[in-house]
C-alpha cells in the first residue's frame, strides 16, 4: 500500500489529523467533539502513518509505548475523579480553575483532564491494536 | 488514662499502618526492626488492658462511626469480657511474635514483607474480635482468611506451601461465606445489625423460624475456621508456614476465631437442643481425632498442630455443653492453651533454628545446650499436661468440674479423660529433645538469641503467675469472659490446690496415671496409629485433593463444550442469543404498532437508505472478503449521515470515525488471518447464517419501534439541557454528560477499552500457538499457574 503518493502525503495528513484531534478534544466541552472522538482521529492518524512508513518508524516517532499511553490516560482519568474528594466534594465532581492570562479567560478543570485521559486511553489502545496488526512477523 | 472511643477506633487500625511501614523500616535498620515494631501491639495491649478493671465490674463499651451508611454498616467496637480477653491475647502474644519474627527471619530476603503480612493479619484479627457491627465482623473474619493465606504461602516457591495456603484459603474462605449468610440471616431475623443489640434481645434468634439455618451456617463458618473434623486437615498442613506464623495464627488467634464466633453468639444461639448436641459431638470427635493423630507425629510442629486441633475440639465441646462451669472450663482452657501453645511453637522454632531439625526422634540433650529454651518448654509442657502449678492445671480441674456436674461419668467425661491423658503423653514427648541422650544433629546447638526465647519465657511466666495469683486472674479475665459467653454475670472460685478428694480430683489422678502409661508406650502407640491410618488409606486431606481435581476436570469438560475454538460457532451462538433475547419478549409484550410513522421523512432520506441497502447488497454478493468489508463501511457511513441530518453531530462524528477505523482494522486482520480470499460457505450454512442475521435485524427493528412508541419521560434530558452550562460549564450536553454528569461510567468504559485492547494484543501474539490443547487436569490443583 505504500505507493509514492501515499508515502508523500502520509506525514502531512497524519500531522494534520493529530493537530485536528487535539482541536476536537479541547473544543469538546462546548462544541461537537471530545476525548473519545479526538482519540479515534489520532489513532487513525497513527494507523495511516504506520501503513505508509512501517511500524518501526511509528514506534520510534511515538517514543512512548501505546499501552503505556493508554495506562497513563486511565490513571489521569481516575485521578481527575478522585481529586474532588480532596476538595471536599463527592467523587467525580468537576473542579474549575479559570485564570486570566493577558485579559483572556482560560478555563481549566478536572473535567478537561478527565477528557484528556479518555483521549489517551483511546489513542493508546487503538493504535496499539492497529500497530500490532500492521506488524508482519 | 481517660477512655476515648475515637482514639480506640483509630488505634485498633494501627497494625495496618505498621504493615505499611514495616518493609521500609526493615530496609533501614534490618533485623532490629522487630523490636521497634513490637511497640505497636504493645501499646494496643496497654490500651486494652486499661479497660480491664471496668469490664471486670460488668461495664461494657459499644462505640463506633458510620462506615457505609447507605447499607447500614458501621465500623464499631463492642468491648466486653469476651472481646477484651481476645484483644489482649491478639495484642499481647502479637507483641512477642513480632519480636520473635524479627529474630527468626533476620537476614531473610523478604523479612519486611513477612512482617507486613503479619501486621495485616494482626489488624484483621483485632478488628474481628472487637467488632460490633455484624457486617464489619464478617469483613474482618474474611480478612483473617486472606492474610493467613499470604502467611502460610510465604515460602511461595515450594509447592507444598502453596498447596497448604490454597487449602486453608478454600476451606476457611468458603466457611466464611457460610458465616456471612448466617450473619445476614441474623440481621433479617432480628432486625438488629450489631452484636451488642443482639445480646440485648437474647431470645429473638432462638425463636426465629430461620434459627436452624442460622445455626448451621454459623457452625459451618466456625468449624472450618477452627479446624473441626472433617475440616481439620488444613491446620496441620499449614505448618508449612514459617514458625512465627504457626505460633501466632495456629495457637492463639486465627484458629480460635471460630471458637470466638461460637462464644460470641452463644448467648443468642446457644442453650438449644441442636446447639447442645451438634457442638459436643463435633468437638468431642475433633478432640479425639487430634490427639490420636498427634501421637503419631515425630515432627515437633506437626505434634503441636494436631494437639491444637484437639484443643479446639475440646473448646467447641465445652461451649456446646454450655453450663456455667463448662464455659468457665472452656475459658480457662482457651487462655491456658493460647499461652502454652504459643510458647511451645516458638520453642520448636528456636530448636529448629539452632539445631536444623524438628524431629523428636533425632533431637536430644538440649537441656544443657539451650537451658533458657528448656525452661520455657518446661513451663509450656507442664501447662499442656495439666500439671500444677500452671493455668493448664486449673483449666483441667474446672472443666472436669463442669463435665462432672452435667452428667457424672458420661461420654463427654470419658472423652475428656482419654484426650487429656493423650495430651499428657504428647507433652512428655515434646520434652524429649531436652531430656534424651544427645543424638547426631545437623547443626551444633547453642542457646537461641533473646528474641527467640523472650516470648515463650514470658508466656510461660504468665501461665505460672496466673495460677499463683488465681483470684486476680479469675476476677479480671476468666469471670468477665465466662459471663459474656454465658450471657449473665458469673461467680467463680477455682482452687489451685484441691481442698478434698472430689470426683474431678480423682479424674485428674486417673488422667495422670493413664497419661504416664501412654507416655511409656509412646512408640508402640505411634506404630499402632500409623498402621491404622495406612489401613484406612483415605482421609479428608486426600478428599480435598479429590474435590479440587474434580472441579478442575469439570471445568475442563465445560470449557471443551463451550469453547471449542471455532470462531464461527462463537459468532453464531452470540447472534442467535441476541435474536432470541430480542424476539422472545415479544411473545409476552405483543408486537409494536407496525403502521407507526413518526413524521414523513424527506425524499433524500430514501436516497441515503438506498445507498445503505446497496452497500449491504454488495456485502452479500461480494466475491472477496475485502470488498465485503469495505462495502459494510458504506452502510455505516450512511447511518452516520442520518445521525447528522437528525441533529446528532457528536454521534455522527463518532460513527464516521468508528466506521473508518473498523474497516482499517478488519482489513488488517484479514491480511493476518490465513484465509481464502473468497467466502465459500456451503448452501445450508449460508441459509442458517442468513436466518440468524434476519432474525437479529427483525428483532432490533421491532425493539426500536417498541421503544419509540413508549411515552417519553423527559425529566433526565431536560435536567441535562437545563443544567449543563450552569453546573458543568459546558454547552455541548453530550460531552458534559460523558465527562462530568456520568464521568464514573466513562471511566469504567475507558478501562474496558484498555482491557479489550490488551486482550486483543494477547490474542494477536498468541496466534501461532493456537494449536495448543487445553491443559490436562492437574490432580493437586496447585500447579495451575500460567496456563492458558
Amino acid at each position: 500500500m505504500s505507493t509514492l503518493i501515499f508515502r508523500t502525503v502520509a506525514p502531512y495528513l497524519s500531522a494534520l489529523m493529530i493537530l485536528f484531534s487535539v482541536f476536537v478534544l479541547l473544543r469538546g466541552h462546548n462544541e461537537p467533539g471530545g476525548g473519545f472522538i479526538g482519540g479515534l482521529i489520532a489513532a487513525s492518524a497513527i494507523a495511516i502513518y504506520g501503513i505508509a512508513y512501517g511500524v518501526e518508524t511509528v514506534r520510534r516517532a511515538m517514543y512512548i509505548h501505546p499501552n503505556s499511553l493508554a495506562g497513563f490516560g486511565l490513571l489521569i482519568g481516575a485521578l481527575s475523579g478522585v481529586a474532588a474528594i480532596f476538595a471536599g466534594e463527592p467523587l467525580f465532581t468537576g473542579l474549575w480553575w479559570i485564570p486570566v492570562v493577558g485579559g483572556v479567560e482560560i478555563p481549566l478543570s478536572t473535567v478537561m483532564t478527565f477528557d484528556i485521559g479518555v483521549y489517551l486511553v483511546v489513542v493508546g489502545s487503538l493504535s496499539s491494536i492497529a500497530l500490532t496488526l500492521e506488524e508482519t512477523d | 488514662m481517660a477512655f476515648s472511643p475515637d482514639f480506640m477506633l483509630w488505634l485498633a487500625l494501627a497494625p495496618f499502618a505498621a504493615a505499611l511501614i514495616a518493609p521500609w523500616l526493615v530496609g533501614r535498620i534490618g533485623g532490629r526492626a522487630g523490636w521497634v515494631l513490637a511497640l505497636v501491639p504493645a501499646i494496643l495491649f496497654v490500651a486494652f488492658a486499661s479497660l480491664l478493671p471496668a469490664v471486670a465490674n460488668g461495664v461494657t463499651f459499644a462505640y463506633g462511626v458510620e462506615w457505609a451508611p447507605s447499607l447500614g454498616v458501621r465500623y464499631s467496637h463492642f468491648i466486653d469480657g469476651l472481646s477484651l480477653t481476645f484483644a489482649l491475647l491478639v495484642t499481647g502474644i502479637g507483641t512477642f511474635i513480632v519480636v520473635y519474627a524479627g529474630g527468626y527471619l533476620s537476614g531473610h530476603g523478604h523479612h519486611g514483607r513477612f512482617l507486613s503480612f503479619l501486621f495485616l493479619f494482626m489488624g484483621s484479627m483485632l478488628g474481628l474480635v472487637v467488632a460490633d457491627d455484624l457486617i464489619s465482623l464478617f469483613i474482618f473474619y474474611e480478612l483473617t482468611s486472606i492474610t493467613s493465606f499470604l502467611l502460610i504461602g510465604f515460602d511461595h516457591e515450594r509447592s507444598a506451601a502453596r498447596r497448604a495456603a490454597l487449602q486453608a484459603l478454600i476451606v476457611t474462605g468458603s466457611g466464611g461465606l457460610a458465616l456471612f449468610a448466617g450473619l445476614v440471616l441474623m440481621r433479617l431475623a432480628s432486625g438488629e445489625a450489631s452484636v451488642s443489640a443482639l445480646l440485648a434481645t437474647p431470645d429473638v434468634l432462638r425463636e426465629a423460624p430461620a434459627y436452624t439455618a442460622i445455626f448451621v451456617l454459623v457452625c459451618l463458618g466456625a468449624f472450618t475456621k477452627s479446624a473441626q473434623v472433617p475440616f481439620h486437615s488444613w491446620l496441620p498442613n499449614a505448618m508449612e508456614a514459617p514458625t512465627p506464623v504457626s505460633a501466632y495464627l495456629h495457637s492463639a488467634t486465627m484458629v480460635k476465631a471460630g471458637v470466638f464466633v461460637l462464644m460470641r453468639f452463644a448467648p443468642v444461639l446457644g442453650d438449644t437442643a441442636l446447639w447442645g448436641t451438634v457442638l459436643p459431638l463435633f468437638g468431642g470427635a475433633t478432640f479425639l481425632t487430634g490427639v490420636i493423630l498427634g501421637i503419631r507425629q515425630t515432627d515437633l510442629k506437626q505434634i503441636l498442630a494436631y494437639t491444637t486441633v484437639a484443643s479446639l475440639g475440646l473448646l467447641v465441646m465445652l461451649t456446646g455443653i454450655g453450663t456455667e462451669y463448662a464455659l468457665a472450663g472452656a475459658v480457662f482452657y482457651l487462655l491456658a492453651h493460647a499461652l502454652f501453645k504459643g510458647g511451645l511453637f516458638m520453642v520448636s522454632g528456636a530448636i529448629d533454628h539452632e539445631t536444623g531439625t524438628r524431629d523428636i526422634t533425632v533431637l536430644g540433650g538440649l537441656i544443657t545446650k539451650m537451658p533458657i529454651t528448656f525452661l520455657a518448654a518446661l513451663l509450656g509442657c507442664l501447662s499442656m499436661a495439666g500439671l500444677p502449678p500452671l493455668v493448664g492445671f486449673v483449666a483441667k480441674e474446672v472443666l472436669y468440674d463442669g463435665l462432672w456436674e452435667v452428667g457424672g461419668v458420661s461420654v463427654a467425661t470419658i472423652v475428656a479423660v482419654i484426650g487429656n491423658a493423650l495430651m499428657f503423653a504428647i507433652a512428655g514427648a515434646v520434652m524429649l529433645p531436652f531430656l534424651r541422650r544427645p543424638g547426631a544433629l545437623p547443626k551444633k546447638p547453642h542457646e537461641a538469641p533473646p528474641a527467640l526465647w523472650l516470648g515463650p519465657i514470658v508466656l510461660g511466666g504468665v501461665a505460672l503467675g496466673g495460677a499463683l495469683l488465681l483470684d486476680d486472674f479469675t476476677h479480671l479475665l476468666v469471670a468477665p469472659m465466662t459471663g459474656a459467653v454465658a450471657g449473665a454475670a458469673v461467680e467463680l472460685h477455682p482452687h489451685l490446690i484441691p481442698t478434698g478428694l472430689y470426683p474431678p480430683v480423682i479424674l485428674t489422678l486417673v488422667t495422670i496415671g493413664v497419661g504416664l502409661v501412654l507416655f511409656i508406650l509412646l512408640s508402640v502407640l505411634r506404630r499402632a496409629v500409623a498402621g491404622l491410618l495406612t489401613a484406612i488409606g483415605w482421609g479428608p486431606d486426600k478428599g480435598f485433593d479429590q474435590v479440587i481435581a474434580g472441579i478442575v476436570r469439570g471445568s475442563v469438560a465445560v470449557t471443551k463444550v463451550v469453547q471449542p475454538g471455532s470462531m464461527q460457532s462463537y459468532v453464531t451462538a452470540t447472534f442467535l442469543a441476541i435474536a432470541l433475547a430480542l424476539l422472545l419478549p415479544l411473545g409476552a409484550d405483543g408486537l409494536p404498532d407496525l403502521r407507526y410513522v413518526g413524521s414523513t421523512p424527506e425524499a433524500f432520506y430514501f436516497v441515503i437508505l438506498a445507498v445503505a441497502v446497496g452497500g449491504l447488497w454488495i456485502v452479500i454478493r461480494a466475491k472477496t472478503r475485502l470488498i465485503a468489508i469495505v462495502s459494510l463501511g458504506v452502510q455505516g457511513t450512511m447511518v452516520a449521515l442520518i445521525f447528522m441530518l437528525y441533529g446528532a453531530p457528536d454521534l455522527s462524528f463518532t460513527q464516521f470515525m468508528v466506521e473508518t477505523l473498523s474497516v482499517v482494522i478488519l482489513a488488517l486482520v484479514m491480511t493476518r488471518l490465513d484465509l481464502k480470499a473468497s467466502d465459500h460457505r456451503a448452501g445450508p450454512v449460508a441459509t442458517r447464517d442468513g436466518v440468524v442475521a434476519i432474525a437479529c435485524g427483525l428483532g432490533f427493528t421491532l425493539l426500536l419501534l417498541n421503544v419509540v412508541q413508549q411515552p417519553f419521560d423527559p425529566r433526565l434530558s431536560e435536567f441535562f439541557l437545563d443544567h449543563a452550562y450552569d453546573i458543568a460549564h459546558g454547552r455541548n450536553v453530550v460531552n458534559v454528560i460523558l465527562v462530568d454528569f456520568r464521568a464514573l461510567d466513562t471511566l469504567g468504559e475507558s478501562a474496558v477499552v484498555m482491557a479489550a485492547g490488551l486482550a486483543i494484543l494477547v490474542l494477536i501474539r498468541m496466534v501461532p500457538a493456537v494449536t495448543r490443547r487445553i491443559a490436562a487436569p492437574d490432580p493437586t490443583g496447585t500447579k495451575g499457574e500460567g496456563r492458558a
